[in-house]
C-alpha cells in the first residue's frame, strides 16, 4: 500500500523497453495471474449487465404475471427456472432481483465506506480526542453483530428496502474508519507529505490529494469484500419479512415465501438460493484476487 | 490474575448502564402505538386510554425512565405487552434452547475450522488446502437461512432422518448447529491457515524441526500455541456473529429461542421484552470480550495483567 502510494505521487520512470510501470500495469499484471479472480470478474461483470438491462431482458412480467396453468412446475422451455405457487416466472424474478441485490448491496457499503472513510481519514489525521471517540464507537460497532444491530434499525424506521440499506450500511462503517486509520497514521508520516505541508498546503489538501490516494487500494479490496456480506445480511432481514415486501422479487423474501411449499416445489427456492450463492462467492473471490493483486508482500516471495 | 478480573468485572457496571438508558431511549423512539397493537385495531378512544394507562404509557417519559430503572435494580424487567407475563419468566424459558444452540456450533465450527486451517497450511498449495480453502469460501458465501433450508429439504424431508423443527431432542440440534456454525467454520479455517502460515516460517519452528522433533510434535505444539492468540480473538468475535446468526436461524427452524423472540417483540413493538433483551445480548459481548482477554493469558504467558 505504501508503495502504491510513493508512486502515485511520484510516477516511477522505470521505461525498461516497452511499457511503463504504472501502478494501474502492475496492478493488472498481478491480476491477470489468477483465473479464479478473473472468472470472478467476468461474473461480476455479466451479471451488472443483466441487472442494468433487466427489465428489457425479462420474458416475463416479475410481479403481474400469473401463469395459472403451471403453478409450481418445473423448469422448462418457456420457463427457463420453473414457476412458483402463484405462477410467476422464476427466472424473470431472479434477474429483477440481481438488480435488487446489487443495488442494495452498492448503495449501502458505498453509503457505510464514505461515511467511514471520512471519520478514518479525520481520526488518523488528527489524532487526539476525536480519534479516541470515533474508535471508541467503532470498538462497541464492530463487536455488535451486524444482523443484530440491522435489526434495531428497521426496527425503528420500519421495514422497507431504502431502510434496508441503511441499517446494512451502518456497520459497515467502523470497518473502514479502523482500516482508512491505520493507513493514514502510517502515511501522515512519510516525508512527501512532510514536503507537501511545508510547501503550505491545506489539511484538506493534504488529506483529499496526498493521504486518500494512499488509502485506496486497501478500501477498493475491502468495499469488494463488504459487498457480499452486505448483500447476505440485507437478503437476511427480507427473509426475516422486515426488508424488501411480497411481491417484490427481492432473492431473501423470494426465499421466504418458498418456505411455505417446501415440500411441493423445492426448486422455488433452490434458484433464489443459488442466485445468492454465486453473487456472494463472486464478489468474495473477486475481492480475495483483488488483494493479491494489490499487496505487495505477495510479490516479493 | 484474580485482581485485573474484578476489576473488569466492576468496570462492566457504568457500561452496562449507559448501555440501558441507550436502550430505555432507542425503543421509544419506536414508531407506532404499543397501546394500539395490545387493544386491537377497533378500540375506541376510552379502552385506548384505560391500556395506555395500564401500561404505564400516559406517564411522561422521565417518570418512565425513573420507574424503569428503579425497576431494573429490582431485577424487574416488566411484563411482556403480549403476553402479559413477566418478561424474565419469557426470556428464561427461551434462554436455554439458544445458548446450548451457539455452543453446540461454536464447538464443531472451532474445531472444524481450526482443523481444516492446519492442514491447509502444512499442504499449502497442495490439493489439501485448494479443497480446504474452496469449502471455506463457500462457507462464507453461502447464506445461513438457505443453507438451513436446503439441509432441511435434504435430511428430513428427503431422507427423513432428522426431524425439521423444535427442539426436543439432541437429533433436533443437529441441523440448526451445522447452518448456524457453518460460516463460523469457514471464516475459523481461513484465519487459521493465515495465522499458521505465519509461525510456520518462525525461526523457532527451524530450530525445532533441527533438533530431530517429530513434525507432529513440532506442529500441533510449537506452532499450535503461538498461532493460536489471533485465533481466539477471532472466535471471541465470532460469537458474537453467532449470537446474531442465530436469529435468521432460528426463524428457519422455528427453534423456541431469544432470536425468534426478539424477532416476534421488533415485529410487534413489545417493547419491554427488546429492551430486556438488546440488554442481555451486550452484557454478554461484554463478558465474552472479557473472556478472551483472560484466554490470553493462558495461551501466552507472557502477557501479564495488572
Amino acid at each position: 500500500m505504501t508503495d502504491t502510494a510513493t508512486e502515485l505521487v511520484s510516477p516511477v520512470s522505470a521505461t525498461t523497453g516497452e511499457a511503463v510501470r504504472t501502478p494501474l500495469r502492475e496492478f493488472w499484471r498481478r491480476f491477470r495471474r489468477q483465473p479464479v479472480a478473473l472468472a470472478a470478474l467476468t461474473f461480476v461483470v455479466l451479471l451488472t449487465l443483466l441487472a442494468v438491462l433487466a427489465p428489457w431482458i425479462v420474458p416475463f412480467d416479475p410481479e403481474n404475471y400469473f401463469d395459472y396453468d403451471q403453478l409450481n412446475a418445473g423448469p422448462s422451455w418457456s420457463h427457463w427456472l420453473g414457476v412458483d405457487p402463484l405462477g410467476r416466472d422464476i427466472f424473470s424474478r431472479i434477474v429483477m432481483g440481481a438488480r435488487i441485490s446489487l443495488a442494495t448491496g452498492l448503495a449501502s457499503v458505498a453509503l457505510g465506506g464514505l461515511v467511514g472513510t471520512t471519520l478514518g481519514l479525520l481520526a488518523g489525521y488528527y489524532e487526539g480526542w476525536w480519534d479516541r471517540i470515533v474508535m471508541r464507537i467503532c470498538d462497541v460497532l464492530f463487536a455488535f453483530p451486524g444482523i443484530l444491530l440491522a435489526l434495531g434499525i428497521v426496527a425503528i424506521l420500519g421495514g422497507s428496502l431504502f431502510n434496508v440499506v441503511v441499517a446494512v450500511s451502518v456497520f459497515s462503517v467502523p470497518a473502514f474508519a479502523r482500516l482508512v486509520r491505520g493507513n493514514t497514521l502510517v502515511l501522515k508520516r512519510m516525508t512527501y507529505v512532510e514536503a507537501v505541508r511545508s510547501i503550505g498546503a491545506s489539511d484538506w489538501t493534504i488529506l483529499v490529494r496526498h493521504i486518500l490516494p494512499g488509502t485506496v487500494s486497501s478500501i477498493v479490496v475491502y468495499f469488494t469484500m463488504r459487498l457480499g456480506t452486505s448483500i447476505i445480511t440485507a437478503a437476511s432481514l427480507s427473509f426475516l419479512g422486515l426488508g424488501a415486501q411480497p411481491p417484490t422479487p427481492e432473492w431473501g423474501a423470494m426465499l421466504n415465501d418458498a418456505r411455505a411449499d417446501m415440500v411441493n416445489a423445492p426448486h422455488v427456492a433452490l434458484f433464489p438460493s443459488l442466485a445468492i450463492f454465486f453473487t456472494v462467492l463472486a464478489f468474495n473471490l473477486l475481492g480475495d484476487g483483488l488483494r493479491d493483486a494489490l499487496d505487495p508482500k505477495i510479490d516479493r516471495k | 490474575m484474580l485482581h485485573y478480573f474484578l476489576k473488569r468485572l466492576l468496570g462492566l457496571i457504568p457500561t452496562l448502564l449507559i448501555v440501558s438508558v441507550l436502550v430505555f431511549f432507542f425503543v421509544h423512539m419506536l414508531p407506532g402505538d404499543p397501546a394500539r397493537l395490545v387493544a386491537g385495531q377497533d378500540a375506541d378512544e376510552q379502552t385506548l386510554a384505560l391500556v395506555r394507562s395500564e401500561l404505564g404509557l400516559d406517564k411522561p417519559l422521565p417518570q418512565q425512565f425513573v420507574s424503569y430503572f428503579t425497576h431494573l435494580f429490582e431485577g424487574d424487567f416488566g411484563r411482556s405487552i403480549r403476553t402479559r407475563r413477566p418478561v424474565s419468566t419469557e426470556i428464561a424459558e427461551r434462554f436455554m434452547p439458544t445458548l446450548l444452540l451457539t455452543l453446540t456450533s461454536m464447538v464443531w465450527a472451532v474445531v472444524f475450522g481450526m482443523a481444516i486451517g492446519i492442514a491447509s497450511a502444512v499442504f499449502r498449495n497442495r490439493w489439501p488446502d485448494r479443497l480446504g480453502m474452496t469449502l471455506a469460501v463457500s462457507g462464507i458465501s453461502f447464506p445461513a437461512f438457505a443453507l438451513g433450508m436446503l439441509l432441511m429439504q435434504i435430511f428430513s424431508v428427503g431422507l427423513g432422518w432428522l426431524p425439521t423443527v423444535g427442539a426436543d431432542s439432541w437429533k433436533h440440534y443437529i441441523l440448526p448447529s451445522l447452518t448456524l456454525g457453518a460460516a463460523v467454520a469457514a471464516v475459523m479455517a481461513r484465519f487459521t491457515r493465515a495465522s499458521f502460515v505465519d509461525v510456520l516460517h518462525e525461526d523457532f519452528v527451524r530450530t525445532a524441526r533441527a533438533k530431530g522433533l517429530n513434525e507432529r510434535i513440532v506442529i500441533l505444539k510449537h506452532c499450535l500455541r503461538n498461532a493460536l492468540i489471533p485465533v481466539v480473538t477471532m472466535m471471541g468475535l465470532q460469537f458474537g456473529f453467532l449470537l446474531g446468526g442465530s436469529i435468521v436461524v432460528e426463524a428457519v427452524f422455528n427453534w423456541p429461542g431469544v432470536g425468534r423472540l426478539l424477532v416476534d417483540a421488533v415485529a410487534q413493538r413489545d417493547y419491554p421484552v427488546i429492551q430486556a433483551l438488546v440488554l442481555m445480548f451486550s452484557l454478554e459481548f461484554i463478558l465474552i470480550n472479557l473472556v478472551v482477554d483472560l484466554l490470553y493469558g493462558v495461551i501466552n504467558p507472557t502477557i501479564r495483567y495488572s
